[in-house]
């Protein structure tokens, strides 16, 4: 089969189907402490440290909600312009897993805290959220030591948002857009650093095919997706699955409604449980929370909070410092690199050049061994110092060769880039008549380059440069050796 | 210098504080009652003596110290087996939670510790808090001491007989829909079931969260109203605790003259005990003649109270009992071998009769297809009662009533059969639906001269109205003279 128009896919027997996608985002709140308990969870942690009577489930114990996680909350419902409702309630969802200490999750049903709102893709086209929740991380459950499952309570009671999608989408791509776009916002104002290496990003997605034109078909949701790989790869694997079944032609083999795993070695989904199977969750309003109430002091303070989205930044940076598309969105990937950008061109520094260094030379520097940091803002090198190399290299002190040796030494060192540039001898040599010296001297000997140029082939004068180079050891400015260059051979032409 | 066993809490602790009696002495008072009845009335299921002794013993250093006593200096008390106090065996009387001792201390029990009082033991009490007479603890039978062949009701059924016998002056029990108010009737002494939120259940084992109230039982009630006092108010731990400063109940007794007392005629039914009518009916009787106005008041909805009661605690139930799955605390029963069949298995074994009863009726109330018809209707009755009585009150300052239909019934009664008992809670779950403050107070007594036993009139008020309900059932008190100690061996009519 081939993909035809956006979200259209043709199958083997000609039929236009079009996939309807979903999804679920669970999305982990930085917060200090637990939802419902003063537990401060930090990944990692010896198993079974991080936790209390009340997310342990002791009898008795009781759930007191976190005003930190509603008010992260309601920032995070603010950046999707959505809206947040006055009242909303907690409630028991039910079931037995050994990994659910009070065998109910704590989560919101009927009366979320947050509906509407959504995010638009870069096509211009809308993804809308049905709602926003929150509800609280069970534990883990380890079940590949010996015969035992092992249960980690650490991570039960940890405050979630849940993100639910309109079924808006219509292909991988377009899941993977929103999925990063949800991340970047979700990162930008600070309410989660949305990890899905440390669980705190989790999606599930909803698929269902259909010919065009024709009503929706059976969905299937495929749970928990660690990784943006493996959401558009088990989207497509989906498509592809769903379609095949409906082209046998053969009822029996349809798709049907249920729930499936992604098996990322396999690259296949299978199937978890069937529709028959499904639980049955019992929820009803939790007695010991009061109803959740927000008023406008709330939402106006947690407005006040919210940083200049990527979406605005990104125009911003096109329009007004005139980065191309591609630089402006690597710039606005992350809000800390943003920042970073944007504090090099406060100080002077020019916006293309500052955003050349940081794509090419200052991100990579974050994977370097010995630079040891994991975060631009850790980085021994601050804005200050990027725009005074940025300068350097932009008047010709250094070349831009040379400034990557200078980068590279205040990346280790945290040295200023003018005192790099002079301990290490870096310094371009404008000395024209250093220039004309080294010139002169390349010159003997190559005389039928000589003509060459002279001859008009301008090109030639690569084969020049490089013994003037040479023999300055680098540090001669190139612009003017070129033109001492043809100087000299006009002169003694 | 009185016997232990004669005194109030509030006489006992002015009586250490004056120095007449040592909080260890008054300790060991407690203990040695209870070696002589406990094996006969079967009121504790666990005692810490040592603890209890070394915990009187530090109070009598720190006073000696100089310390200025709390309002409960010395005063041994006993906590209902629902109740979490680091390092005691909470039991609820189930084998599922046999030798489950807690980590933590209740919000209640630590107030109560500040106050100066001594925690001698858990008592026994219906599994889970689910019954009306003892006879669902997984440990044995709690009997009367009025008459040992028969209930001391329930489910806080070993506080009250404690405190009854005279092993302690005061005890905690919880009440949900009538678990302190009916046993205190029973036993004769006081139950005070506070304003839903008055007291932090942070500590309390949950049945029906919605429901469960701390509540004290006491010998008089100032006692009850001085252990409100210190338990009361708001709990950061509780986010459903009212924001009302701690129960202030003072020193007066209350007027019952101008007081207009309601009389719902649903609560004397034709079916009403005759010699229970009779006593409730002269206890009334007893209010008109101090001065107060007795006003006819209509509660229409009362007789579908336990039928609604039934839903929403059920349903609470089956949720706040899902804890109890072998994984993290108490026995473990393997099964099959599965994660699924341990789970079964482990709850097969560890849960008795009623509470599987109540687990499997709260799951049906709440499940898909019928949880609208079932748990949604309930809530809107519930809704009904609440608003019955707010209109019950715009004409009267309380409601009084029977607390039970009967006086303590038969060992083995009514056993066999669940709405039977059940319906031995008509007259209380109403107030519990509702949330609102309710008193059983000592009102006479029923039966032939050589086998008394005692009845309870029941004090409602509109919520928060802790203060009036207390304040009335102690003019009541005061002016009547239905306080008496239960025969020392009751061998009971059988």
């Amino acid at each position: 089969m081939s993909t035809a128009a956006a979200g259209v896919v043709s199958g083997q027997t000609g039929t236009r189907w079009i996939p309807v996608i979903g999804l679920e985002v669970h999305c982990q709140l930085d917060t200090r402490t637990k939802l419902f308990c003063g537990c401060e969870y930090s990944f990692g942690a010896e198993p079974n440290t991080i936790t209390c009577p009340v997310c342990t489930a002791q009898p008795g114990a009781l759930p007191v909600l976190n005003s930190a996680a509603l008010e992260y909350a309601v920032r995070a419902a603010l950046a999707l312009n959505a809206d947040v409702a006055p009242v909303s309630k907690f409630d028991r969802k039910n079931y037995f897993y050994c990994d659910l200490p009070k065998g109910y999750q704590i989560s919101q049903f009927d009366l979320p805290y947050c509906t509407g709102g959504g995010i638009q893709l870069a096509s211009g086209k809308f993804i809308r959220l049905t709602r926003i929740h929150m509800e609280e991380d069970a534990g883990k459950a380890i079940h590949d030591r010996g015969d035992a499952t092992l249960v980690d309570l650490n991570r039960a009671g940890v405050p979630l948002i849940e993100s639910v999608t309109e079924a808006d989408m219509c292909s991988a791509d377009e899941a993977h857009e929103y999925l990063t776009a949800l991340k970047e916002i979700f990162q930008y104002i600070g309410v989660s650093d949305c990890d899905m290496e440390k669980g705190s990003l989790r999606c599930d997605v909803n698929v269902s095919v259909h010919p065009e034109g024709e009503p929706w078909r059976t969905k299937v949701e495929v749970k928990n997706l660690n990784s943006f790989r493996n959401v558009r790869a088990s989207i497509q694997y989906e498509i592809a699955r769903q379609i095949e079944a409906y082209e046998t032609g053969d009822p029996a083999q349809y798709p049907e409604q249920e729930t499936r795993l992604f098996d990322v070695a396999a690259g296949v989904t299978r199937t978890m449980r069937s529709k028959e199977d499904a639980h049955d969750y019992r929820y009803f309003p939790d007695p010991d929370l009061p109803l959740v109430t927000v008023d406008a002091v709330l939402i106006e303070r947690q407005r006040g909070l919210l940083p200049e989205l990527p979406v605005a930044r990104r125009a911003r940076y096109e329009s007004e410092l005139g980065l191309s598309a591609y630089d402006a969105g690597v710039m606005t990937a992350a809000r800390d690199v943003a920042d970073f950008f944007e504090t090099v061109v406060r100080v002077g520094g020019d916006p293309k050049a500052a955003a050349n260094w940081i794509a090419n030379d200052v991100l990579r520097a974050l994977s370097d061994p010995d630079v040891a940091a994991s975060s631009i803002l850790e980085l021994l090198v601050k804005p200050n110092d990027l725009a005074e190399l940025i300068a350097l290299v932009g008047d010709g002190t250094v070349s831009k060769n040379a400034g990557r040796e200078v980068l590279d030494e205040m990346l280790r060192s945290g040295a200023r880039a003018k005192d790099v540039v002079q301990a290490m001898g870096l310094e371009q040599v404008q000395d024209t008549s250093q220039i004309d010296e080294w010139c002169r001297a390349a010159l003997a000997g190559r005389e039928a380059t000589v003509a060459d140029v002279r001859a008009g082939n301008l090109k030639a004068i690569g084969a020049l440069m490089g013994p003037v180079m040479q023999a300055s050891k680098g540090s001669a400015d190139p612009q003017l050796v070129r033109a001492a260059l043809l100087r000299i051979i006009g002169e003694e032409g | 210098m009185s016997a232990y066993e004669e005194l109030d809490a509030t006489a006992l602790a002015e009586s250490i504080v004056r120095g007449e009696r040592t909080a260890e002495e008054t300790t060991a008072d407690a203990l040695r009652v209870i070696d002589e009845r406990n094996d006969e009335l079967f009121a504790f299921v666990s005692v810490d003596r040592e603890g209890a002794l070394a915990r009187a013993r530090a109070l009598d250093e720190r006073r000696a110290a100089g310390e200025a006593p709390g309002p409960l200096h010395g005063v041994p008390v006993a906590l209902k087996a629902n109740m979490c106090l680091a390092g005691a065996e909470v039991s609820c009387a189930s084998k599922i939670l046999a030798g489950y001792r807690p980590p933590y201390t209740a919000t209640f029990v630590q107030r109560l510790i500040d106050a100066g009082a001594v925690p001698v033991g858990m008592t026994n009490m219906d599994e889970f808090a689910m019954g009306s007479s003892s006879e669902n603890s997984a440990f044995g039978v709690t009997r009367n001491p009025w008459d040992v062949t028969r209930t001391p009701g329930g489910s806080s059924s070993g506080s009250a007989v404690a405190v009854a016998s005279g092993m302690v002056p005061i005890a905690l029990g919880s009440d949900t829909g009538g678990s302190v108010r009916q046993p205190a009737a029973m036993c004769g002494i006081v139950g005070y079931k506070p304003t839903y939120g008055r007291v932090s259940r942070y500590g309390l084992v949950a049945f029906g969260s919605s429901l469960d109230q701390v509540s004290p039982f006491a010998r008089s009630t100032r006692d009850a109203c001085r252990v409100m006092e210190v338990i009361s108010g708001p709990d950061e731990l509780d986010s459903t605790c009212v924001d009302a400063p701690p129960v202030a109940a003072g020193a007066g007794t209350g007027a019952l003259a101008g007081l207009r007392v309601g009389v719902p005629p649903e609560y004397f039914p034709d079916d009403l005990d005759a010699d229970v009518r009779a006593c409730v009916e002269a206890a009334i009787e007893a209010m008109r003649a101090k001065g107060a106005e007795i006003v006819p008041v209509s509660l229409p909805h009362t007789d579908v109270a336990i039928p609604t009661y039934y839903v929403v605690a059920t349903a609470e139930a089956s949720s706040n009992l899902a804890r109890y799955d072998g994984v993290r605390y108490g026995p473990r029963a393997e099964g099959d071998g599965t994660l699924q069949g341990m789970f079964a298995a482990t709850r097969d074994a560890g849960f008795g009769d009623e509470v599987k009863r109540r687990i499997l009726l709260g799951t049906y109330v709440l499940s898909s297809g019928y949880h609208e018809a079932w748990y949604g209707r309930a809530l809107r009755v519930r809704r009904l009662l609440a608003d019955e009585f707010d209109v019950a009150f715009q004409e009267v300052d309380v409601v009084a009533c029977p607390t039970a239909p009967t006086a303590a019934f038969s060992l083995g009664e009514k056993s066999a059969d669940p709405v039977a008992m059940y319906l031995s809670d008509t007259m209380t779950v109403p107030a519990s639906l509702a949330g609102l403050p309710a008193c059983s107070v000592p009102c006479g007594f029923v039966g032939a001269r050589d086998a008394q036993l005692p009845v309870g009139l029941q004090v409602i008020g509109r919520p928060l109205a802790d203060e009036l309900v207390l304040a009335v059932a102690r003019a009541f008190e005061a002016a009547t003279d239905h306080r008496r100690r239960p025969p020392r061996s009751a061998g009971g009519a059988a």
